[in-house]
């Protein structure tokens, strides 16, 4: 019974992981500008992967390959962002203007 | 379902494939780099699980390191290349 | 369901390969090697070579883009477009290529296990490696213990690239701090790369020593401990990183791995066994072996972590030095 709980409760975690990811993506293809497209990519690395990498650590019990995955999602934590703002302070400093919509006033 | 999971990750692949090609500035190209590497980090654990063999971890953990270190290294030579015509930045 | 998969990254592998050659800057397409990297060790991973993989990881898509932008930086980054047409080489290269697949068309398939290359070298290594050397990971045991004078020869290349270099390039050494010319000083960056430092260093030495057990070994480790020094090479600075490690020490390294090394080979002879036999190192054949291996494994990591990070310092303090 248990097992079972754990197994579906790592399912949802692994769909829901995998819908974030489709749903970054899908910006990265459609969104107009740059600064925006880095806001999707962010939402791929950080919502879809960190619930991937929970379903996987739900799979794996108490075990070694759980401190890895945790491992693993400690530094994704901490370096995806850092990429990120990274990158849009290089694309500020190259002097990429961000979209503005005018149209008001 | 780890088949579904390892499939949608297979997809935003191909779909940062299609902005690394596409997109208009170098910046749009250094981030579809820096995406397909967490999907890659992600395909691995997934394919690990998939296949039972927890070593392939080792390997996920390598490549967020390295891809990190890979997208700042990019982005300290991307500013003071000389190109301007305009297939590069803007 | 795993032949889906290969198909599906064979089919964006080709279709980077296709993009590489038609883009025309060199920053992108170097992007574009770093993403064929990437897709190369998850096709690795499918097919079940973990050693290999790893390798693919730390080195393609790390220090050889790394090394390919500092190229990039100093010469252009636009590629010149060709003058001729290139039909004659097209020629040359669809008749080459259909003689090679008409060859293979009689050699045994792709992974059988009946293949002469599978039945004598190989059963012999699966089956000798857990009575004599007693490691679970048998790429280890070949690397380092069967085929160890091959693997001295690899380290001896290293050394080798990194004298080239060293002599070709020199070694410029910042005495003031100049900020590194790309992006200026970004605060989040600096922070991260402080606390991510160790944990890299850490890190390379785990994949070091448990390369015996998982996949690893010392390029592999080498390779990621001069990836940290990287990271901070280009979050602080270059004249913060080479103050850290001095030009001495990355000299005295390189050397000493391969030192380390032929030490070994030499001490084996010297209690009565050929050159780089570990048997006798210790009392018992199997603690001999693992010590032996441990060894070299530690000589290759310090000669590969003081060359690449040579190498990489000799390329960038080229930057703004005035001579080239």
């Amino acid at each position: 019974m248990m097992a079972l709980a754990l197994d579906l409760l790592s399912w949802i975690f692994l769909l829901a992981g995998a819908a974030f990811l489709l749903i970054g993506a899908i910006g990265v293809l459609r969104f107009p500008d740059f600064y925006t497209r880095l806001h999707a990519v962010s939402v791929c690395d950080t919502m879809g992967a960190g619930l991937v990498l929970i379903g996987l650590m739900l799979q794996g019990g108490l075990s070694l390959v759980t401190v890895k995955l945790l491992l693993i999602f400690y530094f994704m934590m901490f370096t995806c962002p850092t990429a990120v703002h990274a990158l849009a302070q290089a694309a500020l400093q190259g002097k990429l203007k961000p979209v503005v919509d005018d149209r008001e006033s | 379902m780890f088949i579904t999971v390892s499939a949608v990750i297979l997809v935003a692949i191909a779909i940062g494939l299609v902005r690394a090609f596409r997109g208009p500035t170098l910046y749009d190209r250094v981030m579809a780099a820096n995406m397909i590497g967490t999907l890659t980090v992600l395909m691995v654990a997934v394919l690990g699980f998939m296949t039972g063999r927890p070593e392939f971890l080792d390997i996920a953990l390598v490549y967020v390191l390295i891809s990190f270190v890979s997208t700042i290294a990019v982005l300290r030579v991307v500013n003071t290349s000389n190109d301007t015509t305009e297939d590069s930045k803007q | 369901m795993e032949h889906f998969i290969d198909i599906v990254l064979l089919g964006l592998l080709m279709i980077t390969g296709f993009a590489i050659v038609r883009l025309r800057s060199l920053l992108a397409v170097t992007m574009l090697t770093s993403i064929y990297s990437l897709l190369s060790a998850a096709l690795f991973v499918v097919l079940d070579a973990v050693d290999v993989a790893l390798t693919e990881a730390a080195i393609g898509a790390g220090i050889s883009t790394i090394l390919m932008l500092a190229t990039i930086a100093q010469t252009t980054d636009r590629e010149k477009v060709p003058r001729h047409t290139p039909l004659l080489p097209l020629i040359v290269v669809i008749t080459t290529g259909a003689a090679l697949i008409y060859g293979t068309l009689d050699m045994p398939h792709y992974g059988d296990p009946d293949a002469p290359v599978h039945r004598h070298m190989a059963a012999a290594y699966l089956h000798d490696t857990p009575l004599e050397i007693g490691v679970p990971n048998v790429v280890t045991s070949v690397l380092a213990s069967y085929r160890g004078y091959d693997t001295l020869g690899e380290v001896t290349v290293i050394f080798t690239a990194g004298i080239g270099v060293l002599a070709l390039l020199g070694y410029h050494t910042r005495r003031q701090n100049i900020q590194p010319p790309g992006i200026k000083k970004i605060v989040v960056l600096r922070v991260i790369a402080k606390l991510f430092l160790p944990l890299i260093l850490l890190f390379a030495l785990y994949i070091l020593f448990h390369g015996d057990y998982g996949p690893g070994g010392g390029f592999q480790a080498g390779v990621i401990f001069a990836t940290g020094f990287i990271l901070y090479a280009l979050a602080f600075g270059l004249g913060n990183a080479q103050r850290l490690i001095p030009q001495r020490l990355l000299h005295g390294l390189a050397a000493a791995g391969v030192l380390i090394y032929a030490a070994v080979g030499i001490e084996g002879m010297l209690l009565g066994g050929k050159f780089l036999e570990y048997r006798v190192l210790a009392d018992d054949p199997v603690t001999g072996q693992h010590l032996g291996i441990m060894l070299i494994e530690l000589g290759v990591g310090i000669t590969v972590a003081a060359v690449m990070l040579i190498i990489y310092f000799g390329f960038v303090s080229r930057q703004n030095s005035g001579d080239s």
